[in-house]
């Protein structure tokens, strides 16, 4: 496995491209078959099946380290990774004969059929004979995860390097339900014949955000517009009388969206829609946790169905009647969208609307708009433009509305991980309620280092009492908590949970009694009911 | 020569109504001599163990310091009622005997020892056991109670040896240079920046320094420190004049716009925290040398062992659960919340100005 944990280091130590490109494209000129089919699947989060679980592998660890378990389980929040703990902590070996990374995984997945002893026998070896980072590597395999940083995109121009095969030819063939056991690596990426695989998605086109003043993007009438609706990206797929649904998280889940599956008789054969799978009700969104629950659930009941039933709101087509039309324009397949929505007539299958507007201004008012229709601003794509793979700056573009906010105080201080193990980063806010202060949200990102530790001394000073790793705090402080949605919860105190809270900026102008209101938090909800 | 802690026991029991040092709100103090160790609020005498800005500060009536450290705390503090001392030499102040012996951190840094009556404490200020090749090599002093930071004290922390590392760095300039990028190394001005001068293979081209590791330098090198030569980097200086060269500079001059007069740079870090990969990454920098000024945690189990304390105070670090280990190991160990930290913990650290 050293040219595998040599590649890791490498694509580890830069953040730039083009040396990324250039050290995965070397290994894949030199690396055996399996290897590199290997190296794709654990890059594009495919993992050999979990044989070991990780409650073993930290007694196993803490063992072989001469360490009580207690104190390798205070340690592991401190590195933040379990397989990275593990390297960290046991003694460095590595200089035993070179094993290759797919014979190390052949060896993971043989543990499945033998007895616990046996199992451990093998892990604990595998750690003697491992120098640190393939110890880590080696974790990893069992653990899953491997975030190196490179991009599906920065994977095909790679192998594109290597295999002299056109990039975006290479990003459709890794698209799919493959695993390296149905595969190879020369059917999967050399003689890949993509109609082979009747459930292969499209890659997903990509928006950036909106940065400066929308002016910047030129003429208006260049543009289409829509709303950017808040649920799941997927991809719906007709083929040979069957329907798949892909998550942008290139997971399939047709299993969990019964609804869909009566589309392979409303659409035509040869049919790939782009959209938003979206609880909906009343004729509008519901809100994201009835969504939460649906992903959670590999199987779906009838009262889930009935509780949160989802649509797709589709807002383009790549594949018409079989034929890729990826490279055509937007406006000319938004067109053949309309057509191929009104034709169907699915109750599940909605056409995001277009916006109508002349000039930026008024599109901006519009996007003002955009919480009472329970979307989180708006899309911006030019007529003109192809369906691209993955991001590509210039044609597609997402212009979120600014967060919501109000100020709170901080009551509860716990300590954060890693560098920060030492510092106090996660906080419980509060906002006033007849004269008390009720808890609604926790926040643990937005200050500068130098405030968390100024905020850390504070905290030692102004404890009020201590719950194991959790302070309770003189309640002084005001945060300014921003956030993106709101709704109604009974899991909490408050009534209400937030969406990707954080803290905004440090109120120190601000003295705790005008700290915000519950009722100013609920007013929110109201609005956004439109 | 000094005898074992356990005979000391009743001794440590008798005086326990006034303990030989106290853990107040302005740091540790001696009652006895009416002196304060490393405090961080102003006070009318202070023993400090070496220049590091979480270790000397400034607005105390007087100091005492090693002649070694002495420099330093002028160059940081200004002018101050600074008295030294060498290190092993003992002064008595009210009866307690004070000495000062070498702590291996940075050049001049010292563990104090305080005694009365045959009970001897030691404070560790920040420490390192291995030797640098710059500073006064760490001695173990035995005593009855040890006041120990403990700022790796994890045992995820294990340092590679000091020769390993400087090679990695070594290679790392040498690629830069064939390729004509400068490397920029991020190193802590006082301590880290002098100790990997003395280290590196200065054949390999250019130093340049920022100011704030240039001043530290001169001082340094006024004391009789080697180190190769070195160039401050100023407006002087043309951007061709960067290629291929090591340049060394505060953490904080890393992320701020003195970066943009190398326009192809290699950045590096120099410090114990980038044993953690998630610290690495967080820190953006293209090579992470792990590197530290401090014990790793066999070194901190060592140097505890070595002192023969039955008592431990750990401060700096993850106390609670390094306390939890000694005890678990059969130490007295107990915990000094203190208002300074472990040295790597904030950025900047160790009161870096990247405009100083
Ligand atoms: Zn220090
Ligand atoms: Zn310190």
């Amino acid at each position: 496995m050293r040219d595998f944990a040599e590649l890791f280091t490498a694509l580890d130590r830069t953040t730039k491209t083009t040396v990324k490109v250039a050290a995965l494209s070397e290994f894949f000129k030199a690396a055996s078959d399996d290897d590199k089919l290997w190296t794709i699947a654990l890059l594009s989060h495919r993992r050999p099946r979990r044989t070991v679980n990780t409650t073993m592998l930290r007694e196993w660890a803490a063992e072989a380290a001469g360490i009580p378990l207690w104190l390798f389980e205070e340690a592991y929040p401190v590195v933040g990774d379990l397989a990275e703990t593990i390297a960290l902590v046991l003694p460095e070996h590595g200089d035993a004969k070179d094993v290759s990374l797919s014979e190390w995984i052949n060896l993971i997945v043989g543990l499945s059929s033998v007895e616990e002893d046996e199992r451990k026998q093998a892990v604990t070896n595998a750690w003697r004979r491992l120098d640190r980072v393939e110890c880590f590597l080696f974790n990893k395999l069992i653990t899953g995860g491997f975030r190196v940083g490179v991009s599906q995109k920065l994977m095909s121009r790679a192998l594109s390097k290597a295999t002299g095969i056109d990039e975006a030819v290479i990003a459709h063939r890794l698209m799919g339900d493959w695993t390296p056991q149905n595969t190879t690596y020369d059917d999967l990426i050399l003689s890949g014949d993509v109609n082979d695989d009747h459930s292969r998605p499209y890659p997903f086109c990509l928006a950036y955000a909106v940065e400066d003043d929308v002016d910047a993007l030129g003429e208006p009438a260049d543009w289409l517009a829509e709303r950017k609706w808040d649920g799941i990206r997927g991809q719906v797929i007709v083929r040979n009388g069957e329907v798949f649904v892909w998550s942008r998280g290139e997971e399939l889940v047709t299993d969990r969206f019964p609804e869909f599956h009566a589309l392979a008789e409303l659409l035509p054969d040869g049919t790939v829609l782009d959209g938003e799978i979206l609880p909906w009700r009343d004729g509008r969104p519901m809100d994201f946790q009835s969504l939460q629950t649906r992903i959670g659930r590999k199987t779906v009941g009838k009262k889930l169905l009935k509780d949160a039933p989802v649509i797709l709101m589709a807002y383009d087509v790549m594949e018409d009647r079989g034929v890729d039309i990826r490279e055509i324009p937007f406006e000319t397949r938004r067109a053949r969208l309309e057509e191929i929505v009104a034709d169907a007539a699915a109750p599940v299958l909605h056409l995001s609307p277009m916006l109508e507007f002349d000039d930026w201004q008024s599109l901006s008012a519009e996007r003002e708009q955009s919480r009472a229709h329970a979307s989180e601003g708006l899309m911006l794509k030019r007529r003109s433009s192809v369906y691209h793979t993955g991001r590509r700056k210039g044609d597609w573009f997402k212009w979120k509305v600014d967060p919501m906010t109000v100020d709170a105080v901080m009551i509860y201080a716990q300590r954060g991980h890693g560098r920060r193990a030492n510092l106090y980063t996660d906080f419980t806010f509060a906002v006033w309620k007849d004269g008390e202060l009720v808890p609604f949200t926790k926040a643990y990102s937005g200050l500068t280092d130098a405030e968390f530790n100024e905020i850390t001394n504070w905290v030692r000073r102004n404890t009020l009492e201590r719950f194991g790793p959790v302070r309770r705090v003189t309640p002084v402080l005001v945060f300014e908590i921003a956030f993106e949605g709101i709704q109604n919860s009974k899991r909490h105190k408050s009534g209400i949970a937030l969406r990707f809270p954080r803290m905004r900026r440090w109120r120190r102008d601000k003295p705790a009694d005008e700290a915000g209101t519950i009722e100013e938090l609920f007013g929110f909800l109201e609005a956004n009911a439109g | 020569m000094l005898r074992p802690a356990r005979t000391c026991c009743l001794q440590i029991d008798r005086v326990s109504q006034m303990a030989l040092l106290e853990f107040t709100d302005r740091g540790i103090y001696c009652r006895r001599a009416d002196v304060y160790i490393d405090p961080w609020k102003p006070v009318d005498r202070a023993l400090i163990t070496h220049g590091h800005a979480d270790h000397a500060r400034p607005g105390h009536g007087a100091y005492l310091s090693t002649e070694a450290a002495a420099p330093v705390i002028r160059l940081r503090l200004g002018d101050i009622a600074l008295q030294t001392v060498q290190f092993g030499e003992t002064r008595t102040i009210n009866g307690v005997s004070v000495s000062f012996h070498p702590a291996g951190h940075i050049p001049g840094s010292a563990q104090i020892r305080i005694e009365y009556k045959g009970e001897v404490w030691v404070v560790s200020g920040d420490y390192k056991v291995t030797p640098d090749n710059l500073s006064e090599t760490f001695e173990p002093v035995r005593c009855n109670a040890f006041i120990s930071e403990c700022t790796f004290g994890l045992p995820v922390f294990k340092w590679r040896p000091q020769v390993d590392v400087l090679s990695d760095i070594n290679s790392w300039w040498r690629d830069n240079a064939a390729d004509g990028r400068t490397s920029v190394l991020g190193a802590y001005s006082l301590g880290k920046a002098q100790r990997l001068l003395a280290g590196i293979d200065d054949g390999i081209g250019p130093i340049f320094t920022h100011g704030a590791v240039e001043n530290t330098n001169a001082v340094l090198r006024s004391q009789g420190l080697s180190l190769p030569q070195t160039t401050q980097v100023t407006d002087e200086q043309q951007k061709k004049d960067y290629a291929g060269a090591l340049v060394i500079a505060p953490p904080g001059a890393l992320g701020s716009n003195w970066m943009r007069r190398f326009p192809k740079a290699s950045t590096g870090f120099a410090s114990g925290w980038m044993a953690l990969r998630g610290v690495r990454r967080r820190r953006a920098v293209d090579r992470g040398f792990v590197l530290s000024d401090h014990c790793d945690w066999t070194e901190l189990n060592e140097a505890i062992a070595a002192t023969g304390a039955e008592r431990i105070y750990v401060t700096h670090g993850y106390t609670e659960i390094f306390r939890r280990w000694l005890e678990e190991r059969g130490y007295d160990a107990r915990i000094v919340e203190t208002e300074f930290r472990g040295d790597d913990l904030e950025e900047p650290a160790e009161g870096e100005r990247t405009s100083a």
